[in-house]
């Protein structure tokens, strides 16, 4: 018993260290609109997971009346489907339902690829700096000048369309903003007297980095995450709304292409393009609630 | 068993150290206008084991940048540093690690050389881990540094963190992580002048009395010549790059020889409320690193400089049991 207790004050070691490094990570509680993002996302959250219970039909199945005919164009309410179909016969409140779960795999994969790449070349350049420095942030220069939805849409065509796909492309380019944040943050640290003084006590440079240089980047990397996760969502609604999505998930850009290409406005369904673009527009805002909530957490001398 | 100092090699050697920093990017190269500025340029002096010297001079002089081509946190741009025998900038993988092990710096500022996110157990743990002590040897070596650093009641610092210590409290830890691995050699950067003046004389002492009794090579860097008189047998004078005097503390103090050193020795203030302060025989400050002066780089603030120190360079003389590098105590020809 008592030797327990002693094991566990003398065991400071990798437990306690990894607390203290994932403590930096804090959910921004003291800003009411970052609040409310985290809301918004739990909600989403639950919806994504909780899909095929809340759904009442599979969102590609082709649904008929009772009397065995297409089910197309039901306005709202209509013979118990919440928010009508499409006019290829479709339930678009299942739609809705099964369009977050793919908007949140695509923001929150795409967001953690971001900021995985971003964070590792910024270190890399603004610690070791020289040949390795230049040519990662020349790399990073390229990334700027390609203009950003035209390269996921071409390659998203020349691949094959899927959201693995876009979420490459994505990663491919967005990794640019983050590495120069994380790099120039590196720069500071790197020159701090406790990163020098343990290379005197002879750390060598990946413990330096684990230990004293990426705790201190972790919350600007999460930044940085949070906001990639609206522009993915964006992006995989651009994209599919233009038609190079992938064609077998259901996501609210792809809704809203369809009710494009079926004429949904001229025919006065908004009941099928509002749902989805209003979703659309409630959760990337979420992603800049809590943004901002980190921001301010981050840098409170910011005082907004 | 050790038949005089002299047949000993030196534990340190630097042979004409220089460390330069090109000034300006790459435009400024391309036209022509970047130049180099020579924060070490031709530094010479050997430490024999167990000697405690001090390195003297005003801010800019180049007593830091030396201290770091020691540690090797800057590696030499010219010249040849050496530690037992090896030449430090060469040092690579395993060499490099048991230099780390022998060699350590104290750091200036206490506020900044410990990771904030650390307890006190951790910063000291860290160059225990690297020298791969075992992990059940860590509290007793750690108690044990706590213990040398007379920080009274160890356990009731390990779990804290640096900002819930005292500058000196602080500096003290500083110490202990740099004596932990039992060094060889220190260097010691001004390790008290961001100390509250109060609790300096304790920290000092601490200093004092581990590396006499350890035999700890040391080398204290400081722009106060009462303290390095306190701690250092023997003193170096440095001015803009290079050395102006050498000497032991004792000798230098009493009969300073270079024109440079009698204007530091007469600025150390006198605890003496009749005496006033004499002033400053030399004027202005120091010139612009960049631009220094042709020949002696201290002839512009000299007054007894001459014809002779704007186109030469003086070399080192020896004056009884001194380096001096002034051509007024050059052997006349």
């Amino acid at each position: 018993m008592s030797d327990a207790v002693t094991s566990k004050i003398r065991a400071p070691g990798r437990i306690a260290r990894l607390r203290r490094t994932l403590g930096s990570i804090r959910l921004p509680l003291h800003d009411p609109l970052a609040v409310i993002g985290l809301c918004i996302y739990l909600f989403f959250i639950l919806m994504a997971v909780f899909a095929p219970l809340i759904a009442p039909h599979d969102p590609n199945e082709i649904l008929f009346t009772s009397e065995f005919a297409l089910a197309a164009d039901l306005t709202p309410g209509t013979d118990g489907y919440i928010l009508g179909t499409t006019t290829l016969g479709r339930d678009i409140f299942s739609q809705i339902v099964w369009g977050a779960r793919s908007a949140l795999l695509i923001g929150l994969t795409a967001a953690f690829v971001v900021a995985l790449i971003g964070s590792i070349v910024g270190i890399v350049a603004g610690y070791f700096g020289g040949w390795a420095d230049t040519v990662l942030m020349r790399l990073a220069d390229v990334a700027f000048g390609i203009p950003f939805l035209p390269f996921v849409i071409v390659l998203a065509a020349f691949l094959e369309p899927s959201i693995w796909n876009v979420v490459i492309a994505m990663a491919l380019v967005l990794w640019r903003d983050t590495g120069r944040v994380i790099r120039s943050q590196t720069l500071t640290l790197r020159n701090r007297a406790y990163v020098e003084a343990a290379r005197v006590a002879g750390s060598s440079d990946l413990k330096i980095i684990l230990r004293h240089i990426a705790p201190n980047v972790l919350p600007l990397s999460f930044l940085y995450g949070s906001i990639a996760i609206g522009w993915a969502i964006l992006t995989e609604a651009s994209i599919s709304f233009l038609g190079f999505g992938d064609p077998d998930s259901i996501s609210w850009g792809y809704m809203l292409q369809d009710a494009f290409a079926s004429q949904a406005l001229s025919k006065g369904s908004y009941y099928w393009f509002v749902p989805p673009g209003f979703l659309i527009i409630l959760i990337v805002s979420a992603g800049f609630f809590i943004s901002r909530g980190y921001e301010q957490i981050l840098f409170p001398k910011l005082d907004r | 068993m050790k038949d005089g100092h002299d047949q000993d090699p030196p534990l340190v050697r630097l042979d004409a150290a220089e460390l330069h920093f090109p000034v300006g990017g790459v435009v400024a190269q391309l036209q022509g206008r970047a130049t180099v500025v020579k924060a070490v340029d031709g530094v010479t002096f050997e430490l024999r084991r167990g000697e405690s010297v001090g390195l003297l001079g005003e801010s800019g002089c180049g007593k830091t940048s030396t201290g770091r081509m020691l540690v090797r946190l800057d590696k030499a741009t010219g010249g040849r540093v050496e530690f037992d025998g090896e030449d430090v900038s060469g040092l690579t993988g395993d060499a490099l690690k048991r230099f780390r092990s022998r060699v350590q710096l104290i750091f200036q500022n206490p506020f900044e050389a410990l990771n904030p996110r650390f307890t006190i157990r951790d910063v000291l743990a860290e160059p225990l881990e690297n020298a791969r002590i075992p992990r059940a040897e860590h509290e007793e070596r750690i108690l044990r540094a706590m213990a040398l650093v007379k920080l009274g009641d160890a356990g009731q610092f390990m779990d804290r963190y640096p900002h819930q210590l005292s500058g000196g409290q602080l500096q003290r830890i500083v110490m202990a992580r740099a004596l932990i691995l039992e060094p060889e050699f220190v260097v010691a950067d001004e390790p008290v002048s961001m100390l509250d003046v109060s609790v300096r004389a304790g920290v000092l002492n601490v200093f004092r009395d581990v590396r006499a009794q350890q035999g700890i090579t040391a080398i204290y860097i400081s722009h106060d010549l009462a303290l390095v008189r306190y701690v250092c047998e023997r003193t170096i004078v440095m001015y803009l790059g290079r050395i102006v005097e050498d000497g032991p503390t004792e000798d230098i103090v009493a009969n300073p020889l270079h024109p440079y050193t009698q204007a530091l020795v007469a600025a150390v203030p006198v605890p003496h409320p009749d005496q006033s302060h004499a002033p400053l025989p030399i004027g202005r400050g120091a010139p612009d690193p960049r631009n220094p002066p042709s020949g002696c780089t201290f002839r512009d603030r000299c007054p007894r400089a001459f014809d002779r120190c704007a186109v030469e360079a003086p070399g080192p003389t020896y004056v009884q049991n001194r380096i001096v590098h002034c051509h007024l105590h050059e052997p006349k020809t």
